[in-house]
């Protein structure tokens, strides 16, 4: 018999109710019972970050955490940040500062910069940003446009003199 | 001046609104119109970001399939040892378990890859061990149960009887040890000496200075953030077994599998769907792959494989593994007057198909002398079998290590002859005025500028002040380096270079076709595989400007064995050259079409007409003009208009085989070493890089940077290690430390451009350079900032016991560890 749980989340706004077995990640629920395939797994250990999300707004690796942890939780995942097409303005400046290649780990990337962008100010510096950003690993992109979108976001998000 | 945007604007209105409207917008803005409507040079945005950064990207486990089996591999836990008997039963009874299969029950199959040469000895890789294993993790059964975790709940309880025996693992033991293959000589699976010389040896006596130095390198995981994958399906309406996998060859591995399973070609269908990452992991074909298509043939039921992390590290296919022995002989000016090299590689248990372990002794022989004029040269290139996994062509592949060797022989040369080392280079570097050269192995360089980059790279880093920077730092007590690396990388290998492999297949040309449809829209199709590299936005820069349309008219097909004609997909360089070539020939012919069309409708000379700004234009007549989308209308639904014999529709095909294109740079980079710990910082990295006409600059520089910083980590921080017995000690990611934003600074860089002289474009392939080159730069700033210490690391990775000894200070008195 297989242990299972009846329960309920909300992804990105979305009500969600499904059985998952007590040993399924959320990561393996978000992306094959729910459909949420933009959450990728890159370790499946809790290093690479590719799996990143936001549980009731902290960053998670989603697959360190079970799915039954997440009863009764708010998830954010990278399908919730465009609206439509429009990509977000942390999106737009993936794009435009080439902070993607082969796009594996672009999710994971965004959600941890959403959560530090919510807490930063516009004195965020590259410095601080590339040690937040070392939370993840890109084998493709050197990094430098990862940094350089966050920190164009976190300026753009707080001018100087706003907070 | 006619603006493209005007174009752009109207076009959005009967396009998709939204996102493509203001992307077209967006690209004109930026796009450098010449008013010759070229895309070349532009930083278009790419296509691909749209789906990727709303996370709609489609990676092989975004795939799914009703009822599908997952699959769990069963590996060996040992580095060498018997199988006496392999027990399922109880596998067979977990829950969700359907099937175990072994060797016995898919027919033996294997994979075999073939060098047609007599210095080579082939070994056959059992898809699933047989009678024996050869490396930890080598596959040995798989289970095929209703998900992922009850597969692996089967696979610990399959019960394999193994008797171990001692491993081999190393390459200065391998010869003496067992036979990783029985009969297999002192374990070696190609020695070759090449380009010998008879004058080399007196050279070597009587040069004023001789060299000697021994190099070596660490073995590295390619490590791309998606691992390997695939999921088979049997398709009964198409009769063909359909793989959609992670790869950068889907004909490749297509010829993989249908060789294994002795199958036709035409039963096999290969999609690589959105690849995160290969750098040459994923440009072999892997036996899981081949495993699971027959699995899905045999059961007539979707099958996926996902690979996990520790698979990755443990299981896939690793490279690197280098030693290098080598005698220089310079004048007394710093001339490189005669090259001995003795090159052994680590290569693990088997050939990976179809490049075999030759791949990395023949680059590295062939390819040492570099930039650099070597009038007497001889090497002698070996593979050695050990019990690890087998290799495949790793970002790079022996450049690395061969420019590394280069540029330590140029230092050690110029510190003998008390020289300035950069002097040293410019005085080996085949300059202007020498191209094309043909060196001593036979290689034929075309121009580029490989003195002219090291010059600019010097004088920028001068002018920035990193050398007062580096002074300061070390009168602050902090040891601190500038180092160099020149070199030049042969890119884009079409089949005339590939045919002196003498490969079992030989691959090196492409194909595209490209079509129009009648609403003036086209699709291009390559046997390129792009996983990353922003080909659907290049291949569109390329195609848009032969037709005069906008490159969001241009949508690139890729990836499938059934849209297009054979290919070798995208490793070595190679795509944006032969690929974006064939694509460009192609595109040239369909323009023609165009062209005979509108002179037709216009009654004008067809060479009087212009594609451009989707448009044809007629030189020296204002007023004509007829959109490119009513070309194509009329193509398709009014052909009776048309004179007679015109060809139908409009499309066309076209190929390119290169011989190969040298692109080259210089990259200078400043670090530090932490007195206390040992740790080296790379703080400052300029690369000046010159891979002819540059198609997309964002991507170049993308591609660049990506690059160096898997220079710097091979530089200074990856090692997959084994131990005596032939465990991994380097199973996940705590262990192998891939660098963060943290260990990497910005990296500046400069273009130069020399056209290729093969290709209509003049792009070069520059995939790898930064790779190639950061390895020597790193390392010879570290010998730099320890050059007071007197001890000259000639290794990679260096690691912070390293530079602690050298500062004599060992690691116990740090950590107490
Ligand atoms: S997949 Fe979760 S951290 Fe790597
Ligand atoms: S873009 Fe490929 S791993 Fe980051």
């Amino acid at each position: 018999m297989k242990d299972v749980h009846l329960i309920s989340l909300s992804v990105n706004g979305n009500e969600h109710e499904l059985v998952v077995e007590s040993r399924r990640t959320l990561a393996d629920m978000l992306r094959h019972d729910l459909g949420y395939t933009g959450t990728h797994l890159g370790c499946e250990h809790g290093i690479c970050g590719a799996c990143t999300i936001l549980l009731d707004d902290q960053p998670v690796r989603a697959c360190l955490v079970f799915g039954v942890q997440a009863d009764g939780c708010e998830v954010r995942t990278v399908e919730g940040l465009a609206d439509g097409d429009q990509l977000s303005d942390l999106q737009q400046a993936f794009s435009d500062r080439h902070g993607l290649q082969c796009g594996f780990c672009t999710p994971g990337f965004l959600m941890l910069a959403e959560a530090y962008l919510s807490e930063a100010d516009s004195s965020a510096d590259p410095e601080s940003v590339r040690e937040a950003m070392a939370s993840n690993l890109c084998r493709c992109t050197g990094y430098q446009g990862i940094v350089e979108a966050v920190c164009d976001v976190a300026r753009s998000r707080h001018p100087a003199g706003s907070t | 001046m006619t603006r493209f945007a005007v174009k752009a604007t109207l076009r959005a209105t009967n396009a998709p609104t939204g996102p493509l409207g203001r992307t077209g917008a967006r690209m004109a803005r930026e796009a450098k119109l010449d008013g010759h409507g070229t895309w070349i040079g532009a930083s278009v945005p790419r296509k691909e970001d749209g789906r990727m950064l709303r996370g709609s990207g489609r990676f092989v486990d975004d795939v799914e399939r009703y009822g599908a089996l997952h699959a769990a591999f069963v590996r060996s836990p040992y580095g060498s040892a018997t199988v006496n008997s392999i027990d399922v039963a109880a596998a067979t009874g977990i829950p969700g378990v359907h099937h175990v299969l072994t060797a016995a029950d898919l027919d033996n199959p294997y994979l075999l890859a073939v060098l047609e040469r007599d210095e080579f000895v082939p070994t056959t890789m059992p898809l699933l061990a047989e009678s024996e294993v050869r490396h930890a993790a080598e596959p040995v059964a798989v289970v095929l149960a209703e998900d992922p975790y009850a597969a692996e709940d089967g696979a610990e309880a399959v019960e394999i009887d193994f008797t171990p025996r001692q491993a081999v693992t190393d390459l200065d033991t391998a010869p003496t040890g067992p036979n990783v293959h029985s009969g297999l000589a002192d374990n070696c699976l190609v020695d070759l000496t090449m380009f010998d010389d008879d004058r080399l040896d007196g050279v070597l006596a009587d040069a004023p200075l001789t060299v000697e130095a021994e190099f070596s390198s660490a073995r590295l995981a390619a490590l791309p953030m998606e691992g390997r994958g695939c999921l088979a399906e049997w398709d009964d309406r198409d009769g063909q077994v359909v793989l959609h996998a992670s790869t950068q060859v889907p004909h490749q591995l297509r010829s993989g599998i249908a060789q294994a399973l002795g199958l036709p070609e035409s039963t096999v269908r290969v999609i690589a769907p959105d690849v995160g990452g290969g750098f040459g992991l994923k440009c072999v074909v892997g036996r899981e792959e081949v495993v699971i298509a027959a699995a899905a043939a045999r059961l007539r039921r979707p099958v996926k494989w996902v690979e996990d992390r520790q698979e990755n590290l443990t299981a896939s296919f690793h490279g690197h593994e280098q030693h290098y022995a080598v005698r220089a002989a310079f004048d007394t000016t710093g001339r490189l007057l005669g090259l001995a090299a003795d090159i052994r590689c680590d290569v693990g248990a088997y050939s990976a198909f179809p490049f075999t372990c030759a791949v990395e002794p023949l680059m590295a022989a062939t390819e040492l002398p570099g930039a650099y004029k070597v009038p007497a040269y001889r090497a002698r290139g070996r593979a050695i079998a050990t019990n690890k996994p087998p290799t495949a062509p790793y970002r790079g592949v022996s450049r690395p290590q061969i420019v590394l060797v280069m540029e330590r022989l140029m230092e050690k040369a110029a510190a003998a002859l008390d020289l300035d080392p950069l002097e040293v280079r410019r005085r080996n570097l085949i300059s202007e005025g020498e191209f094309p050269y043909t060196g001593a192995s036979g290689i034929t360089y075309d121009e580029g500028s490989y003195r002219e980059s090291l010059d600019l790279a010097e004088k920028t880093v001068t002018e920035a002040g990193w050398y007062s920077e580096r002074d300061e730092l070390r009168a602050a007590g902090i040891p601190a380096g500038i180092g160099f690396s020149c070199f030049s990388e042969r890119t884009a290998y079409g089949t005339p270079i590939m045919a002196q492999r003498r490969m079992g297949m030989t691959p090196g040309y492409d194909t595209a076709h490209v079509r129009m449809d009648p609403t003036g829209e086209v699709i291009v199709t390559t046997g390129t595989c792009g996983h990353g590299q922003g080909h659907e936005t290049t291949f569109a820069q390329i195609v848009a400007t032969r037709l005069g349309v906008h490159p969001d008219q241009v949508r690139l097909r890729q990836g499938d064995t059934d849209l297009a004609a054979y290919g070798w997909g995208t490793f070595g360089s190679r795509s944006i050259v032969i690929g974006g070539t064939s694509a460009r020939r192609a595109a040239d012919d369909v323009a023609a079409q165009l062209r005979r069309i509108a002179a037709h409708l216009l009654e004008v000379d067809e060479s009087d007409v212009r594609l451009m700004h989707g448009a044809a234009t007629v030189r020296g007549v204002p007023g004509a003009s007829l959109e490119i989308a009513e070309l194509a209308r009329t193509a398709y639904f009014r052909a009776h208009t048309l004179p007679e014999g015109s060809e139908h529709g409009l499309e066309a095909r076209g190929s390119a085989d290169p011989p190969g294109t040298f692109s080259n740079a210089c990259h200078t980079v400043l670090v530090t070493a932490d007195p206390g710990t040992g740790a080296v910082r790379v703080r400052r990295y300029l690369v000046v890089e010159d891979c002819g006409v540059v198609i997309n600059p964002l991507v170049v520089d993308g591609q660049v940077r990506g690059g160096v910083t898997q220079g710097i980590a091979a530089a200074l921080y990856e090692r997959i290690r084994y131990d005596g017995d032939g465990q991994p000690n380097s199973a996940t990611l705590m262990d192998y430390l891939a660098p963060t934003a943290s260990e990497i600074c910005p990296i500046q860089i400069t273009h130069l451009e020399t056209p290729c002289p093969y290709t209509e474009d003049g792009a070069k392939g520059m995939g790898e350079g930064g790779t190639i080159g950061a390895p020597a730069a790193v390392l010879n700033a570290v010998n730099d900032a320890l050059a007071h210490t007197g001890v000259a690391m000639d290794h990679i990775p260096v690691r912070p016991e390293d530079v602690l000894s050298s500062l004599s200070r060992p690691l116990a008195t740090v950590g107490g560890t």
